[in-house]
C-alpha cells in the first residue's frame, strides 16, 4: 500500500466513514478525541490512540504518519500493559533478563510486537534513542528483535519498555539462554570453516584444470607456479578449517587414547606435509586438491550431524525456554479480584494466579475458576489443546489458548513437572548408554588396527616404491571410516530420544532404548493401566414386558438417566454419559433405597432402577429370562415400572483408548503380553479376555508380582513392566525396564526408565517402534561400515586408491551413516499415522 | 603464456580479498537484516539521533 493513500483515507473527515487517524478503526459518533498532528487536528478513536499520538507529536516524530505503509496493530488497554511493565522493575526479574556490557552499561534483547511496517521501526528507534541514558538501540526489521544498551545509572529496563509501550508497541525482553548462544557461536564457526574449505577447494581445482587440459605440455615453470598457488590456498584450509581435527587428535593422544580423529589428522597432516616437500623440492606428486576436498567433505558431514543433533534437542530446548518471567498474583482471592505482578520465581504454593489467554502457565496448579483450552504439546506431545475447567490440573510450561483462568499454585520451582522432565532428560543425555560405550571401545580397537595396517603398508611400499609409499599410506589412513561407530551411533540415539520426546515419550535413562528394543515380555502391572478405571455402559436390553411395545435403546437410557438424576454413583455417571443428549423426561418424588436403587415418578407412573430384586418388588413379575444370559464379569441394573420390566442395562470397566491396538501390535511384534493385577481375579480375567491377553494373574500381591517377573526372567525373558510408575512394588524395580503411563508430578518423581507423558497407551507402541528402529539403524550402519572398510582398506593398501578417491569415499561413507541415523528423527509422524484411530470408546 | 605469471598471483590475491570482505561483512552483521535498511533510508531524520 502507498503511504500517502493511508493518511488521506484516515484524514478524510467528511463523506467517507470517519476512521481513527492513528489506528484506522472506525470512529464512534459520540466520542471525540483529537490531537493536532503537524498543526492539523486529527480525530482519534480512543484514549489509548490519543495517548500514543500525543507522545509521537511531543517527540517530534510525526513523519511516522507520512511514511507508514500499514496501520499499527491494536494495542491492548494501556493501564493493563503498564502494570505488566511494573514487573520488570523488580530487581530479580530485571537481573535475569539483562546482561552486563562493561562498567554501568547494560544490554537486553527485546522481542517487539506490533511492528507492521518499516516506519514502526523508525518510530521506536527514534523514541528510544532520545531517552536519557540509552546508549543505543538496534532493531532488526526481519526478525522483530532489538538489542538495547543503556547506562544503568541513568535509566532502567522498565523505563525503556514503558517508552516503547507509550508509542503503541510491546517490547518483551527475552532471555536467550547461554546454551543457545554457545550453540549459535559453534554453528557460525563451523559454517566459516566449511566456507573456507569449500572456497579453497574450488580455487585449487581451478588451478588443476590447465594441468589436465594441456596434458603435460605445460612448462615446468608454470606448473611450479600452479603448485605454489595451490599451496598458498591450502594453507588456510589445513590450518583453520582442519584445525579442530588436529586439536582433538592431539587431545586424544595426550589422554593415551586413540579416537577417530587420529587417522584423519595423520592423513591430512602427512598429505599436506608431503605435498609441501614436493612443491619446495620441485619433484614428486602434489595432492593439494585431495587435501582440500577431503577437509571440505568431512566438515560438511560434521556440520550436517551437528545441526541434526541440535534439532533433536529442540523440544527440550523449547520447554526449557518456555518459562514466563512474571506471574499475575491475586492479592486476596477470592475476596477481591485485584492482582499484582510478581516475578515467577517468587510464587509460593497456595498463591492464586491469573493466566491470561496467550500466556504460559507459570507453575503447576489446579484451576479454581474459569474454563479454557490449554496447549500442552511441549510436555506431552499432544498437538490438540486440552479443555480445562474448575478442578483440573494445570502443568507449568503449558500455554493457555482460550480464556482467562484462575489457578491455585500447587507446586513451584524444582518440584514442578516441567523441571522434572528437564532434569530427567538431562540425566538421560548425560549417561553414556552401553551402546555408545561399546561403540567407543570398538572405535579404539579399529583405529589401533588401522594404525598398524598403515605402518605395515608404509614399510612394505617403502621397499617396493619409495616415491609412492607416502601416498598409499595417506590413502589407507584417509579411506578408513569409523564414523558408523563413533559418530553415527550417538547421533542415532540422540535423534531417537528427540523424536520420542516430541511425541510425549520421555526417556530417562541412556540404556532404556536398547532394553526396550530387546524386551520380550510386556507386563501390565494394573488393570487400571489398560482400562479407564470407571464404569461404562456395555449393553442395553429393552424388554416388552406386560404386553407393551419395546422401547428403543435411547428411550430406555433417557428414562434411566432421568431416574438417576442427581445421583453421584458410578453407575449413574455411566448412564448419564451414555444417555442421548436430548431433554430427559421430568421425574419427581425420587426416593433412594440403600443397596437397592431409586424409585421415582416419571410421566405419572412410578418406576424403579436398581438391582433386579429391588425392581421386581414393583413389577411383581418373575425376573426376566435375559438375566441368565448376563455373565458375572459385568454389573447389571434393571429398569421397570408397575406395568412390567423395561430394560436390563449392563456395565463394565471399559478398556482405555488404544488398549486393544497396543496389545495386538505388541503381539505382532513378537512380544508376550501379561496382565498381573491386584484386582479381583474375575475382573482381571474379564479385562484380559476383552483384550486377548493370554497370561493373566489376578488378585496378585506385590510379592506375587515380584515372583511372576522373576519367573519370567528365569526363562531368559527381558521384562518391560508398564504401570502407573509409582514404585510401590518390588516387581517394577526387578523388571529390566519400567514404563510409566501418565504425566503427573508423582510419576515424574518415580523411578521409571520411560515415561509416557501423554498418558496415551499408543505412545508405548511409538516408543517400542522407535527403539527397534534405532537398533536397526545402528546395525545397518555397522554392516555398511564393515563392508566398506573391508573393501576399501585392502584396496588402498594395494595402491589402487588415490588420495582424492579415498577422501571422497570416506566423507561419502560418513555422510551416509549419519544421514541414515538421522532418519530416526523423521520417523515420528509416519509411525503415528499408522496406528488406526481408537475404536469408538463412547459406550455403545 | 607469460601472462599466467601475472594472472595466477592476481587470482590468489583476489581470493583472499574476497574472503576478507565476506568475513568483514558477516562480522559486521551486513546480512542480518536484509529488509530494514531499504526502508530506513526513506525516513526523515532531520533532528538527528540521540538529540
Amino acid at each position: 500500500m502507498d503511504a500517502g493513500v493511508l493518511s488521506a483515507d484516515a484524514s478524510a473527515g467528511e463523506g467517507a466513514p470517519a476512521a481513527c487517524y492513528h489506528c484506522g478503526l472506525p470512529l464512534a459518533a459520540s466520542v471525540r478525541f483529537t490531537v493536532a498532528i503537524d498543526g492539523v487536528p486529527r480525530p482519534l478513536c480512543c484514549a489509548g490512540c490519543q495517548a500514543v499520538a500525543q507522545v509521537i507529536v511531543d517527540n517530534g516524530l510525526t513523519s511516522y504518519y507520512r511514511h507508514r505503509s500499514a496501520m499499527p496493530a491494536r494495542e491492548e488497554a494501556v493501564p493493563q500493559r503498564l502494570r505488566d511493565l511494573a514487573a520488570y522493575a523488580i530487581p530479580e526479574v530485571e537481573r535475569a533478563l539483562v546482561r552486563e556490557a562493561g562498567g554501568d552499561a547494560r544490554v537486553a534483547s527485546l522481542l517487539l510486537e506490533g511492528i507492521t511496517c518499516a516506519a514502526c521501526v523508525w518510530l521506536i528507534e527514534q523514541r528510544i534513542a532520545r531517552l536519557p541514558g540509552v546508549l543505543g538501540i538496534d532493531i532488526n526489521y526481519a526478525t522483530r528483535r532489538a538489542q538495547v544498551r543503556w547506562d544503568s545509572r541513568r535509566t532502567r529496563l522498565a523505563a525503556i519498555l514503558e517508552a516503547i509501550s507509550a508509542v503503541g508497541y510491546r517490547g518483551e525482553p527475552y532471555d536467550s539462554t547461554r546454551a543457545e548462544l554457545a550453540r549459535r557461536t559453534e554453528r557460525d564457526r563451523a559454517l566459516w570453516r566449511l566456507f573456507v574449505a569449500g572456497f579453497g577447494m574450488m580455487q585449487v581445482m581451478m588451478y588443476l584444470v590447465p594441468v589436465y587440459v594441456t596434458d603435460g605440455e605445460m612448462t615446468p615453470d608454470v606448473e611450479q607456479l600452479m603448485r605454489i598457488a595451490s599451496l598458498i590456498l591450502t594453507l588456510p584450509v589445513v590450518l583453520y578449517s582442519a584445525g579442530p581435527f588436529f586439536v582433538r587428535a592431539w587431545r586424544d593422544l595426550r589422554a593415551r587414547h586413540v579416537g577417530m580423529e587420529v587417522p584423519v589428522a595423520l592423513g591430512i597432516g602427512a598429505a599436506f606435509a608431503a605435498s609441501v616437500v614436493a612443491t619446495v623440492s620441485g619433484s614428486g606428486q602434489v595432492y593439494f586438491d585431495s587435501v582440500t576436498m577431503f577437509v571440505f567433505l568431512l566438515l560438511a558431514a560434521r556440520y550436517f550431524e551437528m545441526t541434526a543433533r541440535a534439532r533433536a534437542l529442540m523440544t527440550q530446548e523449547r520447554l526449557a525456554q518456555q518459562a514466563p518471567a512474571v506471574a499475575e498474583r491475586y492479592i486476596a482471592w477470592p475476596a477481591a479480584h485485584a492482582t499484582e505482578t510478581i516475578g515467577a520465581g517468587s510464587l509460593r504454593v497456595g498463591d492464586h494466579v491469573r493466566i491470561c489467554p496467550g500466556s504460559v502457565v507459570p507453575a503447576d496448579g489446579t484451576v479454581v475458576h474459569g474454563a479454557s483450552e490449554v496447549d500442552e504439546s511441549l510436555l506431552t506431545g499432544e498437538a490438540r489443546p486440552r479443555p480445562k475447567c474448575s478442578g483440573d490440573a494445570l502443568t507449568g510450561g503449558s500455554f493457555n489458548v482460550g480464556n482467562p483462568l484462575v489457578m491455585r499454585v500447587t507446586q513451584v520451582g524444582a518440584n514442578t513437572v516441567r523441571s522434572g522432565i528437564l532434569r530427567l532428560s538431562e540425566r538421560a543425555a548425560a549417561q553414556r548408554p552401553r551402546l555408545a560405550l561399546s561403540a567407543d571401545r570398538a572405535t579404539r580397537h579399529f583405529v589401533l588396527a588401522l594404525l598398524v595396517i598403515a605402518a605395515a603398508t608404509a614399510a612394505v611400499w617403502y621397499q617396493i616404491d619409495p616415491a609412492q609409499a607416502v601416498w598409499v599410506t595417506v590413502a589407507v589412513l584417509v579411506v578408513s571410516c569409523p564414523c558408523a561407530l563413533s559418530l553415527a551411533t550417538p547421533a542415532a540415539l540422540a535423534a531417537a530420544m528427540g523424536s520420542l520426546q516430541a511425541q510425549g515419550v520421555l526417556i530417562t535413562r541412556g540404556n532404556a532404548l536398547e532394553s526396550l528394543a530387546h524386551a520380550t515380555d510386556v507386563v501390565f502391572d494394573k488393570t487400571g493401566t489398560l482400562t479407564s478405571g470407571h464404569m461404562g455402559v456395555v449393553g442395553v436390553m429393552p424388554m416388552g414386558g406386560g404386553g407393551r411395545i419395546k422401547r428403543t435403546r435411547d428411550e430406555c437410557l433417557a428414562l434411566a438417566a432421568a431416574l438417576e438424576t442427581g445421583c453421584a454413583h458410578p453407575i449413574a455417571r455411566a448412564i448419564a454419559a451414555a444417555a442421548p443428549a436430548r431433554a430427559l423426561p421430568s421425574c419427581t418424588d425420587a426416593t433412594h433405597s440403600a443397596g437397592g436403587g431409586i424409585e421415582a415418578t416419571v410421566g405419572g407412573i412410578r418406576a424403579r432402577i436398581g438391582t433386579p430384586q429391588f425392581v421386581a418388588e414393583l413389577t411383581r413379575q418373575p425376573p426376566p429370562l435375559e438375566l441368565a444370559c448376563v455373565t458375572e464379569d459385568v454389573s447389571v441394573v434393571a429398569l421397570g415400572d408397575a406395568r412390567g420390566w423395561i430394560a436390563l442395562i449392563t456395565f463394565a470397566d471399559w478398556p482405555r483408548p488404544y488398549a486393544r491396538t497396543v496389545v495386538r501390535e505388541l503381539a505382532r511384534m513378537g512380544k508376550r503380553v501379561h496382565l498381573v493385577s491386584g484386582d479381583r481375579p474375575q475382573i482381571v480375567q474379564y479385562t484380559a479376555r476383552r483384550l486377548d491377553i493370554a497370561s493373566v494373574l489376578g488378585g496378585a500381591t506385590p510379592r506375587d508380582k515380584l515372583d511372576y517377573v522373576r519367573g519370567l526372567q528365569k526363562d531368559g525373558a527381558i521384562v518391560a513392566m508398564v504401570g502407573d510408575g509409582i514404585n510401590d512394588a518390588a516387581g517394577l524395580a526387578c523388571a529390566q525396564i519400567s514404563i510409566a503411563v501418565g504425566g503427573g508430578a508423582d510419576i515424574i518423581c518415580g523411578n521409571s526408565d520411560v515415561v509416557l507423558l501423554s498418558g496415551r497407551l499408543d505412545a508405548l507402541l511409538a516408543a517400542m517402534r522407535t527403539a527397534r528402529a534405532t537398533l536397526h539403524v545402528i546395525r545397518q550402519n555397522l554392516a555398511w561400515a564393515f563392508a566398506y572398510n573391508l573393501l576399501a582398506i585392502p584396496l588402498a593398501a594395494c595402491g589402487y586408491v588415490t588420495p582424492l578417491l579415498a577422501g571422497v569415499g570416506m566423507a561419502g561413507s560418513s555422510m551416509l551413516v549419519v544421514a541414515n541415523a538421522l532418519r530416526l528423527s523423521r520417523r515420528a509422524p509416519a509411525q503415528n499415522a499408522r496406528v488406526p484411530p481408537a475404536p469408538a470408546t463412547a459406550v455403545n | 603464456m607469460d601472462i599466467v605469471y601475472l594472472l595466477v598471483p592476481l587470482s590468489l590475491v583476489l581470493v583472499f580479498i574476497i574472503g576478507a570482505v565476506f568475513w568483514w561483512a558477516l562480522r559486521r552483521g551486513q546480512f542480518d537484516d536484509l529488509e530494514g535498511p531499504a526502508h530506513r533510508i526513506l525516513m526523515d531524520d532531520d533532528r538527528g539521533r540521540g538529540g
